[in-house]
């Protein structure tokens, strides 16, 4: 089964870059960590729960049209906030932590990279106390 | 299919396994018995020990550290490797109150008892409190707020030798200062004879005979190849002792068919709900630096149902913590090193909807719903963390039970009024647990519990439970020293018993 990366890349893109707003400066070799990360998440669980990531994320697409007559990726990035705030906030626990399924995945394709924890200035190091700071 | 015969096998290599196999080691060579010790995950070599978050959690925990509970509200956090959890936490070192043991009510179980077969362990793994100079400013400003406050924070004794604050326990030390059974009991245990077969998992049990497949190594994965080549096996023996985790153990035995002998099976299971809480002060503070977990504050268990404790987590997982997404959640994260951090945990006790399941494959299914009292123990944690964290000069608060999650100072005289409209919301909050307990609990008889006082299975003679699934409520402080307690009882039980097993 195509992983829900690479199957559905402008969706992804578009979400990761309203959950973590500077990923909208990642360059090709960032975008293409970001997703092995993400498929190397999804590989080994059950062929359940990838299933189900891959379809939250067609709903992430489509489920806007009934709102805004546009799809997810095709919303201007307010829209998008004010779409993703709706299912963070939403009435019914599946659909809260289906959406924070996916914010996960998005926050660990994002700041599961070395680069990024740099970026942030965070710098654990074995050495600890006798690192230099 | 393989066959194996030993006398003892021990399931599972953790903080209850890692005990049995060393308590059990000198059989080996005063009566020559063949024990063995199954690991399902990976025995890592020292060098490959980093700090990559994501590299680090594929090697060494369940899932990847993303087990999750059956409606997916929570992330079960436990180790898969030799050691198993042993090697992931942060070697908090504490006895449980005598309150909690005299309500576990378990017949013969006495506070005394734990306390003394524990203290066996506190010299061996070198338990002791940190030194000053290694405490960093992440938990000074802790203690400091907590001061000011007129509340009593305590210093955890840690079993570190040699700890050169990587501030990365939580991965698995990468100086080896982390005294886990992976690096006291099992070397001890392997030095008198006791063999240690890695990516070792147990299917089932089926009489006196275990099922298990060993796996390959994968290409891009951390640790050495299992000492017996990939393939399934069956592996006799005269007594099995259960170690796996509160998750496993009664996944194992339910999948085994014992649910209809044992209906107590997988029932009462607690696990200390948690949440990281995060404040930025306006300087940069020494925090992914030093030991993460020095101090804590228990005074509210009883009166609260929480206990709060310092920690310092990675990135991403600092980040999947805040509640949010955007730009105001960048922030806080690009204000790292400014960053203090608490861990609020709630006292949870046996509910009659907790309990661990297995699904049609036979893999383990863990429901879990938070009470009412639990939402609210979060809640008052949440609210206290944030006056410690404003007492200590903090900037801003991330406080993700508010309805807007970041607080300035100017909050800080209000935090009792906006108490009223914080609310936990599972599936929109972070909740995460590493405390796993119960599901194969002590007790009186089958009706009642899975085992006896002394973790004998009730009505299958050899076969036994040595881990957190003993527990018959929650310990309500990190339980490695009381498992560690708990399985010195059940080898020195086994022990016994040996003659009449044969």
């Amino acid at each position: 089964m195509a992983s829900p990366s690479t199957s559905s890349d402008p969706v992804v893109r578009a979400f990761v870059c309203t959950v973590v707003p500077e990923a909208a400066a990642l360059n090709e070799e960032r975008w293409s960590e970001l997703r092995r990360l993400l498929d190397l998440a999804l590989r080994d669980r059950p062929a359940a729960l990838r299933r189900r990531v891959r379809l939250a994320f067609h709903f992430i697409q489509w489920l806007p049209l009934f709102r805004y007559a546009r799809p997810f990726t095709a919303l201007d990035p307010a829209r998008r906030a004010r779409f993703l705030s709706f299912l963070e906030n939403n009435s019914l626990q599946p659909v809260r932590t289906g959406f924070f399924g996916l914010r996960t995945l998005a926050l660990l394709g994002y700041y599961g990279q070395p680069q990024a924890a740099a970026e942030i200035g965070y710098a654990a190091t074995a050495r600890g106390w006798d690192a230099p700071r | 299919m393989n066959t194996r015969t030993y006398d003892i096998i021990i399931i599972g290599s953790g903080a209850g396994g890692g005990a049995v196999a060393q308590e059990l080691s000198p059989l080996c060579r005063e009566a020559g018995l063949r024990i063995a010790v199954l690991e399902k995950g990976p025995k890592l070599r020292d060098d490959e020990f980093t700090s990559g978050e994501l590299e680090m959690s594929r090697a060494v925990y369940e899932d990847g550290g993303g087990f999750l509970t059956a409606d997916g509200a929570m992330t079960l956090a436990f180790g898969s490797a030799y050691g198993g959890s042993t090697v992931v936490y942060t070697g908090t070192s504490l006895l449980p109150p005598p309150r909690v043991i005299e309500h576990w009510n378990v017949p013969g179980l006495m506070h005394e008892e734990i306390a003394l077969r524990a203290q066996k362990f506190i010299q061996q793994n070198n338990v002791h409190l940190l030194e000053d100079p290694l405490i960093n400013e992440n938990n000074k400003l802790f203690v400091e707020g907590c001061r000011q406050l007129g509340w009593r924070a305590e210093q955890f004794p840690v079993n570190v030798k040699g700890c050169r604050g990587s501030s990365l326990c939580n991965l698995g030390c990468p100086n080896q200062a982390k005294q886990g059974t992976n690096r006291v009991q099992l070397p001890r245990a392997e030095q008198n004879g006791v063999e240690v077969v890695t990516r070792c998992e147990v299917l089932r049990i089926e009489g006196k005979s275990v099922l298990a497949r060993v796996t390959e190594k994968s290409a891009d994965g951390k640790g050495e190849p299992s000492s017996w080549p990939p393939g399934d096996y069956r592996i006799q023996a005269k007594a099995i002792v259960l170690s796996a985790g509160a998750v496993h153990s009664p996944a194992l035995l339910l999948r085994s068919g014992f649910e209809r002998a044992l209906p107590r099976l997988g029932h009462g299971f607690t696990s200390h709900p948690a949440f990281i809480l995060v404040a930025e002060h306006p300087r940069p503070i020494t925090n992914f630096v030093g030991h993460p977990k020095s101090f804590y504050l228990d005074q509210f268990a009883e009166s609260g149902g929480f206990i709060l404790e310092t920690c310092m987590y990675f990135p991403f997982v600092t980040a999947k913590s805040l509640a949010g997404f955007g730009p105001d959640h960048s922030s806080f994260l690009r204000a790292f090193p400014r960053l203090q951090m608490i861990l609020v945990l709630a006292c949870d006790h046996i509910d009659e909807h907790n309990r661990v399941m297995i699904d049609s494959a036979g893999r383990p299914v863990v429901h879990y719903r938070f009470t009412p009292k639990v939402a609210q123990s979060l809640v008052s944690g949440a609210i206290a963390s944030a006056k410690i964290f404003f007492a200590a000069g903090a900037a801003r608060v991330h406080l993700p039970v508010a309805s807007s999650p970041t607080l300035t100072a100017a909050d800080a005289s209000r935090l009792d009024a906006l108490a009223a409209d914080c609310r936990f919301v599972p599936g929109k909050t972070a909740v995460s647990a590493a405390h796993l307990q119960g599901g194969c609990a002590m007790g009186r008889s089958a009706r009642d519990s899975v085992t006896d006082s002394r973790g004998r299975i009730h009505g299958h003679p050899g076969l036994f439970v040595a881990d957190a699934s003993l527990f018959p409520n929650s310990v309500e402080i990190n339980p490695y020293l009381t498992i560690m307690a708990l399985a010195d009882r059940v080898a020195e039980t086994v022990r016994e018993d040996w003659q009449a097993l044969q």
